[in-house]
């Protein structure tokens, strides 16, 4: 492992494979059954802290002038409020809105960890913790955003199905979006006609749906994942630059520096727009066609 | 980068972080903010309010102003006019006070002017008597003359 460790840490390629991998530990048999400590860890943490921290703020919350603390919660909660409130037409408060809270909140956190310097944090926390590979930004790994859209699209389901009940899901499965006949109009030619063509229409419909079913949560996580692993790499190529020399080291520092002031960027609007994206979502389970 | 047992880890921690905003940090803000926004809303309603309730004090109180002013020179009108009758009264009054005063004095004038005549008549008659007497004591009798001299007292 050691002898490993030295070898990539000598190459590029190797410098970046020991960056990008994870402190993945198998907890079963099979490929599948492995935690990545790093992701889990550091998402839970975060969550903690995030949610913890507004907690604790919410908890001694005051209808009068609030403090400076409450202040910028409710800065937070007025904007979260807004944009579900311009999407969601019903009752938000019991659980979309909070939700929305909680994606936006916990997605930025999560998502600012790429902020962390990678090698000073390597060499000054994670390598004293006896962490040999430890990703700081669990929003770069799959597992973590796939498991935030596939909850996302787990509610969606399960709110269509609240809302519609399961008979009208599964009407809404092949009846939208194209439309279809009606069966118990058979009598009036047009009706004849549209039984007729009805299955084709069934199989347009539901097909169009299983694509959309699949598409949501695929471009859902693949969009604030590639953004913050593309985000890393780009630091990690900053940081081989570095490595070169001098000058390396100097227009090294000037790019990460501008790098991670446009990452700020990034890392806000990819963090709204998975939250905007579930809000989106979920108001659309409400809505029957 | 291999889909493993952390998407279900994370799925977890994602659905207990929901439950907990859900649970304790939703509501407390909501309540917080929409109390404060009521009371806004209440304060402004307020503050209208009391805005046109100065506006009809103020008209009410102009109204009661005129009201008061118009009263006022009416009384003044009242007491000026009921003035100047009682002026004219006590004008009135005093004349025939006056006149009467006047008329009782002149009557008493009168009066005393006839008794003082009566005193004087008989006193002149009696000191012409008498000095009829002194001068005609000897050439003329009294008894004789007597019926001339009442008629001379008479005249006078």
């Amino acid at each position: 492992m050691s002898t490993e460790h030295a070898e990539q840490a000598l190459t590029p390629s190797g410098y970046i494979t020991h960056h990008l991998s994870f402190n993945a530990k198998p907890i079963g048999n099979g490929s599948f059954w492995v935690l990545n400590y790093d992701s889990f860890i550091m998402s839970v943490l975060l969550g903690i802290v995030v949610m913890g921290l507004i907690w604790w703020v919410a908890r001694s919350a005051t209808t009068g002038v609030p403090s400076k603390g409450q202040a910028f919660v409710e800065l937070i909660f007025g904007f979260v409020d807004e944009q579900v409130k311009n999407i969601f037409h019903g009752n938000r408060h019991s659980f979309i809105a909070p939700t929305a809270l909680t994606v936006f909140l916990w997605v930025l956190a999560m998502n600012a960890m790429d902020f962390l310097p990678v090698d000073v944090m390597h060499h000054f926390v994670y390598a004293p913790l006896g962490l040999e590979r430890w990703r700081s930004v669990p929003t770069s790994d799959i597992n973590t955003t796939f498991a935030l859209a596939l909850a996302v699209w787990i509610l969606m389901i399960y709110f269509s199905i609240k809302v519609k009940g399961l008979g009208g899901w599964i009407h809404e499965l092949f009846y939208a979006p194209f439309g279809g006949a009606k069966f118990f109009k058979p009598k009036s030619a047009m009706g004849f006609v549209g039984l007729l063509l009805s299955p084709l229409l069934f199989v347009a419909n539901f097909a169009f749906n299983i694509i959309e079913y699949v598409s949501k949560p695929l471009s859902h996580s693949l969009r604030l994942f590639g953004n913050m692993y593309a985000g890393e790499v780009i630091f990690l190529l900053i940081g081989l630059w570095a490595a070169t020399g001098l000058t390396g080291t100097i227009f090294g520092a000037i790019l990460g520096a501008g790098w991670s002031i446009f990452h700020i960027l990034i890392v806000a609007l990819q963090a709204f727009i998975f939250m905007m994206l579930t809000v989106v979502y979920l108001a659309m389970a409400h809505e029957s066609h | 980068m291999n889909i493993n047992f952390t998407l279900i880890a994370q799925a977890i921690a994602f659905a207990v972080l929901i439950w907990f905003t859900v649970k304790f940090v939703w509501p407390p803000l909501l309540t917080a903010i929409e109390t404060r926004q009521k009371e806004i809303a209440d304060g402004l309603a307020a503050a209208q309010e009391g805005k046109s309730a100065l506006e009809v004090a103020a008209k009410k109180s102009e109204v009661t102003l005129n009201e008061a002013k118009q009263k006022a020179s009416e009384i003044i009108g009242q007491a000026e006019k009921r003035g100047s009758q009682i002026v004219e009264d006590a004008k009135g009054t005093a004349k025939t006070e006056g006149d009467r005063i006047i008329a009782g004095a002149k009557a008493e004038i009168d009066q005393e002017v006839n008794r003082a005549k009566e005193g004087l008549r008989s006193q002149v008659s009696a000191l012409a008597i008498a000095g009829a007497e002194k001068i005609l004591r000897k050439e003329i009798d009294a008894k004789a003359h007597s019926e001339m001299l009442s008629k001379l007292a008479a005249e006078l």
